[in-house]
């Protein structure tokens, strides 16, 4: 078989206790920190880290008997959508190795994809679970923000990231989420769904979408690539004959989507990234400047090409002038957006689409062009504008190609998208 | 960067607020994609001012003292170090 290059670290992490994950292996990305085991986000900048502490999450692994098989391959700092921008070479798709496996999380994908472990932990800031559990044919799950602690997770963009489940049924997915969920003192925007959910996250999964209202956003489904519609299609009325309902909705606001996302997920990603000076960790350099010269040298050394993209364009965006025509306008949509999800799942209970418009680029096809692929992420980026949950469960195959159904929930409606989604995977 | 171009000094002038160092050849490539990116950028003109209600609420804890990190952990991925402290480059 072909290298994958799913995992930048093989090292086993013991779990602490027995229990419900006892026996079973779980990837973890390589920016959740793992006490005492290189965490490098995929970038030559922190090729050498080692963190003093674990994760909540990490913490709750071990806690639920889970064994940690190693750290997965990534974008740098989670930017990028196909896992090329790791400093360390990309991940291969195990579907079709001359293809991406989808990213940012592609290395946990990949790992479940392939039977490399049964389960995986990946972050989602704008699409970087769904995308790659979509185009390597497993399921991911975006939780809601807030319902998953960020604590030890290495930020890029805080108001929009969090941590979630990849398997390969839509069940064991919500196993992990069950384990990985709930309120963490050490991350203050965690909180206590509003209404309690009646039993385990995995109880939702009975397969039964009897009288279950679909929505389906026109705008989400406006220039995908034919192939995967089709797929999508067909997914959708086999709900369909198990009892649910599709209509087609308009949210009008989701055509700003990926630029607002961008806008702010880069601003973010400016000012989160300024912790890298090469003080604190970092590579050494030779540069023999003061503060600022030796800053922006390590910087050089340390950053890929997407991510020195990304500081420079928030940067850009937050600079004096330009606030107002950029962010203010960014979180304008980001409001309207929000506004708009809570109009159309008042009046559906789930909404889909597909979950990428395309399906799995070859590898080397897409980095020339950074907008293009910013465009790829299209019906990804409005769930995590709008802090919603949403999953991405198979829904069949293209040219050979795995397609993703995406299907989005109300804030903290994680069991109506797991049930949903488990009449198929 | 408003007509629509972006040339590499201003690239180069966003770079030193960010304090990244750049090659010649990035500068340039740099300028070509941001233009397209801000270009793209200008469609958030036609995003209707929206009202914000931010669910804010303050998350309060006791201030008790715990453990923490302990010298060595704190340092063990310094690139330089001396006496317990983080060595860094020279201020001017």
């Amino acid at each position: 078989m072909t290298e994958l290059n799913a995992f930048l670290t093989r090292e086993r992490i013991d779990p602490t206790h027995e229990g419900p994950l006892s026996g079973r292996t779980v990837a973890v990305k390589d920016n959740i920190s793992t006490r005492g085991v290189r965490t490098t986000c995929g970038s030559a900048m922190l090729a050498e880290y080692v963190p003093p502490y674990d994760a909540t999450v990490v913490e709750r692994l071990r806690e639920a008997g889970a064994t940690v098989v190693g750290k997965t391959n990534m974008d740098e700092f989670g930017m990028g959508t196909t896992t090329e921008t790791s400093a360390f070479g990309p991940t291969r798709n195990p579907v079709d190795t001359g293809r991406v496996p989808g990213g940012s999380s592609g290395g946990s994908a990949a790992a479940v994809a392939a039977g490399e472990a049964d389960l995986a932990l990946g972050s989602d800031t704008g699409g970087s679970i769904r995308c790659p559990a979509a185009f390597c044919g497993v399921v991911g799950i975006k939780p809601t923000y807030g319902l998953v602690s960020r604590y030890g997770l290495v930020a890029y963009a805080n108001s929009l990231e969090g941590i979630g489940p990849f398997a390969r049924t839509v069940e064991e997915a919500a196993e992990l989420l069950d384990v990985i969920a709930g309120v963490d003192e050490r991350d203050a925007t965690t909180r206590e769904p509003e209404t309690t959910p009646a039993g385990s996250y995995a109880d939702a999964a009975t397969g039964d979408v009897d009288g279950l209202s679909i929505g389906v956003p026109t705008e989400l489904l406006e220039g995908a690539d034919e192939r995967v519609v089709e797929a999508v299609e067909g997914a959708l009325s086999e709900l369909e004959a198990e009892g649910a309902t599709v209509r087609e909705v308009s949210l009008d606001s989701l055509s700003y989507a990926v630029e607002a996302y961008y806008v702010i997920a880069m601003s973010e990603a400016s000012s989160n990234l300024a912790r890298f000076d090469g003080v604190r960790y970092g590579p050494a350099t030779e540069s023999e400047g003061n503060w600022n010269e030796a800053f922006a040298a390590v910087r050089e050394e340390g950053f890929g090409e997407e991510v020195k993209r990304r500081i420079l364009l928030g940067t850009y965006a937050l600079s004096a002038g330009y606030h107002e025509k950029y962010y203010r306008k960014a979180q304008d949509a980001r409001a309207w957006i929000a506004e708009d999800f809570d109009g159309a799942l008042s009046e559906v209970d789930v909404l889909a689409s597909p979950t990428m418009p395309v399906l799995p680029p070859e590898l080397g096809e897409s980095l020339d062009d950074p907008l293009q692929m910013y465009l790829i992420d299209a019906n990804t980026v409005p769930v995590n504008l709008a802090n919603l949950p949403a999953i991405s469960v198979p829904a069949g195959e293209s040219d050979g190609l795995p397609v993703g159904l995406q299907l989005i929930g109300p804030a903290f409606g994680e069991e109506t998208i797991i049930r949903a989604a488990s009449a198929l995977a | 960067m408003n007509d629509g171009s972006v040339s590499p000094e201003e690239v180069r002038h966003v770079a030193a607020l960010a304090r990244v160092s750049l090659t010649e050849e990035e500068a340039v490539r740099f300028a070509a994609q941001f233009a397209e990116v801000l270009d793209a950028f200008e469609r958030l003109d036609e995003v209707p001012d929206t009202e914000r209600e931010p669910e804010l609420v303050n998350v309060m804890r006791a201030d008790e003292v715990r453990e923490g990190l302990s010298h060595e952990e704190a340092l063990r991925n310094a690139p330089d170090s001396e006496d317990g402290y983080f060595r860094g480059p020279p201020v001017s």
